[in-house]
């Protein structure tokens, strides 16, 4: 059944027939240019072709079939009329280098529509001004960081370090390392907040950013936010709001209120654009007035007279980070979802995301441990520490468990600060008798735990293949099909 | 509400469970000083009214010409199977394969995309896609610093000029000297003797930004002999015909899959491609999937050498990424398997052939002059008797995208334009483009 669909190849075989090619040949390419080597690609029918990807999707899991509660990932329903919006041949076909030659005529349509995006982007963060180039949510992180390095080095601030607290997703070191700065990072107070105090030990005017996730990935808001902004800006270090959660906050926080300077957004979390098994995402950039001359080409402007246009690259900008508008058509799937909700449409999201993740915490804190005593944003994070201690049946145990009953596992041992670390976040498009359901699997799951806790060993069963040999993939490794 | 299917009897249930009233008691952590001081955005409208809204945008861009751009996006095939089979939702609307057991389908086409990419280019190893061509230059460029421990990257005159930008931008941030090469002609301008024990990497393109085709096997090797690495970009199309990275034994190959089964889509989203030598590997970025066995001795596909990534190394990670373009990888994987070799083969033969018959004709014309003097694949440059500008507004008005305007992107080529011609293109359409052009000269 996991043939591969080179074993599946028949010498002979095509797929695709080729237009017509009714000229001339051209005289052959000297041989130094020319490929020598086999291509080494399968050979099948178009059926052949097929029946084999439709076989190979079955064996996903996806949010259309599956409940999702992946904790920081924001896996909510992905409208369809997205996906005709998408096709309509006038964003399909449009080729970019439109751009280049300046014909501003050929794509209006795409370059008003870059700016209804941005321009309800701003009003939904109250940042100034967006890049909606950057390709994902990490790509955005180090577009952002790149501003704020060209922002000190105007000012000539000497700035070496950016603060992260110890609950951030690893994007956010990742991306400071990638602009070369180095990482302090902050320990969680008993709370899971930031510790005020250990912050402010390591805070000084080399500090060039704190790089803070709102709500944090515990789920949680920190009601000291402000104060850390005041600290920060007193140091002139700026303030940088990673907005992988912000699906619990449409509406009621904005960064750019709070006194953040540069925010990034998952569009492919918060405003539901499909995530394709790991990709396309989009992640623009918003700042403040004083960072827009540092933003990164390219920006669509209006006037009067010309219509929607591009704008002059600033001097100052950090230069391209991608090519044209980056993921476009996935700027384009956001606003076509962004627009159906309108305001009320996007409050009711996150007053629904936050009412089922803690109607899942109401439900789940007498069976597992509720490291925090609180009501949570849109994620709850539980932990399985005493079942692993008493039971030795661990976060992974009870995850593998859930596939088997068709719910996707939760985020697990994130945040890292956390043991046994189990995150759930519903979102806001599942109804309470999915959720019911994931519970009982969940509070079954403890109880087995407790009787049998060796049956663990072989959850899933039901599934395509049980747990796999990942020591095995890493030391004899084998990335890619080689006839033997 | 469509998308969230509360009623008041579920909230009312929900509220009880957790022990409160109101919604609102939930967002009691949020002072009201912090609360957000406007959200002026448009009502909600219906799906019908939405689509309305995106038609008409959509009408006032132009994909109704004859389309002869290039320039690193092209206008080729796309079989009705690449849509129909991407769009499945069991593999658009999944997550990140983390969870192996309930990601097989995924895994196992990122393995087979994986494969393939080798094959194609005759590299050993790559990861699971990268976002574009030029963000994966921009991460090749990063690497040769990472395994030489050298700090000069070369970028030759032939490298797509957006390219080279994003580089530079990556590059600015650390220690670190990028040269571009001058363009003296639509050759590459790069001389060995640039090449010393400075040099981390040199970045070359085959076919370059201008449609020509070298062989760099030579430089390859002097830049071995200097313990420097050779990244190679080249567009994939044209590996069905040219020769492969591997073949001139270059050390990390770059690129952008959109011409394998994506859409232009006004650039993205497309994917970027970055291969290298099997001894480089645990210098790649991003995903990479391996085949293995499960407990049962079941063949099953997972995430491998996860240590190299952000989420495990954190700061010490070799880049940032995360979201990839799987996406879009899975519809080259699609894109590749129904043309398969022989098809594949006869798709780069074509487009050759049918550029090289325009290139041939224009050429004809006393007016026209053609810029290169290497041979080309499917891209050329002409010299027009009027600047560039005039010259494709003019061939607007005669219903042709005619190419891409040079001047944006280098000096003094006010009347160079790029032409590209792919196997869309019917001898009918050349023909009338030829016609058009002498009209016009």
């Amino acid at each position: 059944m996991s043939a591969t669909v080179f074993e599946k190849s028949h010498i002979g075989r095509c797929g695709v027939k080729l237009p017509k090619s009714e000229i001339k040949h051209a005289k052959a390419l000297d041989d130094s240019l020319l490929r020598h080597s086999d291509l080494g690609l399968p050979q099948l029918s178009e059926f052949d072709v097929v029946r084999h990807f439709t076989n190979l999707s079955k064996k996903n899991f996806s949010i259309d079939a599956n409940f999702y509660p992946l904790g920081s990932c924001t896996m909510k329903y992905n409208p369809k009329v997205q996906e005709r919006a998408a096709g309509l041949d006038g964003f399909a076909n449009l080729h970019p280098h439109h751009i280049t030659n300046e014909d501003t005529d050929a794509m209006q349509g795409a370059l008003e529509m870059l700016k209804i995006l941005e321009d309800d982007l701003v009003e939904i963060t109250g940042m100034d001004a967006f890049t909606l180039t950057p390709e994902a949510g990490a790509h955005g992180e180090m577009s952002g960081i790149m501003i704020i390095g060209a922002y000190h080095k105007k000012k000539g601030n000497k700035k070496r370090y950016v603060i992260v607290p110890d609950s951030s997703h690893g994007t956010n070191p990742a991306s400071a390392a990638m602009v070369d700065y180095e990482v302090i990072t902050v320990k969680s107070g008993a709370n899971g907040d930031m510790d005020i105090d250990a912050f402010k030990a390591v805070m000084s005017d080399e500090v060039a950013a704190v790089m803070m996730t709102v709500p944090n990935t515990l789920g949680l808001f920190n009601p000291k936010i402000k104060e850390i902004c005041d600290i920060a800006h007193a140091h002139d270090a700026l303030m940088y709001y990673d907005g992988a959660n912000l699906n619990a906050i449409l509406g009621f926080i904005r960064p750019g209120d709070i006194g953040f300077d540069v925010v990034h957004l998952n569009l492919h979390k918060t405003f539901a654009t499909p995530h394709g098994g790991g990709g396309p995402g989009a992640g623009p950039v918003g700042v403040k007035k004083e960072l827009i001359a540092f933003l990164p080409d390219l920006r669509v402007g209006y006037e009067k007279e010309k219509g929607y246009c591009l704008l002059p690259q600033s001097p100052v900008s950090i230069g391209k980070v991608a090519p044209f508008f980056g993921n476009f058509m996935v700027l384009l799937r956001a606003l076509v979802y962004m627009q159906t909700l309108g305001k009320e449409g996007m409050i009711n999201v996150s007053k629904k995301a936050v009412l089922n993740a803690n109607y899942i915490l109401a439900r789940l804190k007498e069976h597992l441990d509720a490291p925090f005593d609180t009501f949570c944003m849109h994620e709850c994070v539980l932990s399985a520490a005493t079942l692993a201690k008493e039971y030795h049946v661990r976060a992974l145990d009870i995850a593998k468990y859930l596939l088997d009953f068709g719910f996707h596992a939760p985020t697990i041992y994130f945040p890292l600060i956390v043991k046994e670390a189990i995150m759930i976040e519903p979102t806001e498009s599942e109804n309470i008798d999915t959720i019911d359901e994931f519970c009982d699997t969940i509070i079954e799951a403890i109880a087995l735990a407790k009787t049998n806790p060796k049956a663990f060993e072989d959850y899933p069963k039901t599934l395509p293949i049980c747990r796999a040999d990942e020591t095995k993939a890493a030391r004899s490794l084998n990335i890619r099909w080689q006839e033997r | 509400m469509p998308y969230t299917p509360h009623t008041q009897e579920d909230v009312q249930t929900m509220l009880a469970q957790i022990g409160i009233e109101d919604e609102s008691e939930l967002f009691a952590a949020v002072p009201e000083a912090l609360r957000a001081k406007s959200f002026n955005l448009a009502e909600g409208q219906s799906e019908f009214e939405v689509f309305e809204t995106f038609k008409a945008l959509a009408a006032k861009n132009d994909t109704a010409k004859t389309c002869f751009i290039g320039g690193g996006y092209y206008d080729h095939i796309i079989p009705a199977a690449v849509d129909a089979l991407s769009m499945r939702s069991e593999f658009y609307t999944a997550y990140t394969p983390y969870q192996a057991e309930a990601s097989q389908g995924t895994l196992q086409a990122l393995y087979e995309y994986q494969s393939m990419i080798c094959n194609l280019s005759g590299m050993e190893a790559t990861n699971a896609s990268m976002y574009d061509g030029g963000t994966a230059m921009a991460e090749a460029a990063l690497m040769a610093v990472r395994i030489t421990r050298k700090k000069k990257i070369l970028i030759d005159s032939g490298v797509n000029p957006i390219y080279s930008k994003i580089v530079k931008t990556y590059l600015a941030y650390h220690d670190l000297e990028v040269i571009c090469l001058d363009v003296t002609g639509d050759q590459s301008s790069m001389d060995v003797a640039l090449i010393d024990e400075s040099v981390a990497g040199y970045i070359f393109q085959n076919p370059n930004f201008f449609g020509s085709l070298e062989d760099y096997s030579a430089i390859v090797d002097a830049l071995h002999e200097a313990k420097a690495l050779a990244i190679m970009s080249a567009y994939p199309i044209a590996l069905g015909l040219i020769k492969t990275p591997g073949e001139m034994d270059v050390d990390i190959y770059c690129g952008d899959g959109q011409s394998l089964g994506n859409y232009l889509g006004f650039g993205g989203p497309s994917f970027g491609i970055l291969a290298t030598k099997e001894k480089y590997i645990r210098n790649l970025p991003g995903r990479i999937v391996g085949m293995t066995d499960d407990k049962a001795g079941k063949r099953a596909y997972v995430l491998t050498l996860q240590a190299r990534e952000q989420h495990i190394r954190r700061n010490k990670a070799t880049s940032n990424i995360c979201s990839n373009q799987n996406l879009m990888a899975l519809r080259a994987t699609i894109f590749l398997s129904l043309l398969g070799k022989e098809g594949f083969k006869a798709l780069a033969e074509q487009n050759y052939h049918k550029a090289n018959y325009l290139k041939e004709e224009l050429a004809k014309i006393e007016k026209i002059k053609i810029y290169n003097q290497n041979p080309t694949f499917n891209e050329f440059v002409i010299d027009v008797p009027m600047t560039s500008e005039q010259f494709l507004s003019q061939m607007r008005e005669k219903g042709f995208f005619a190419g891409l305007k040079l001047d944006a992107l280098y000096e003094n080529f006010d009347n160079r334009v790029l032409i590209s011609v792919t196997e869309k293109r019917t001898k009918a359409q050349l023909d009338a483009f030829v016609a058009s052009v002498k009209e016009l000269v």
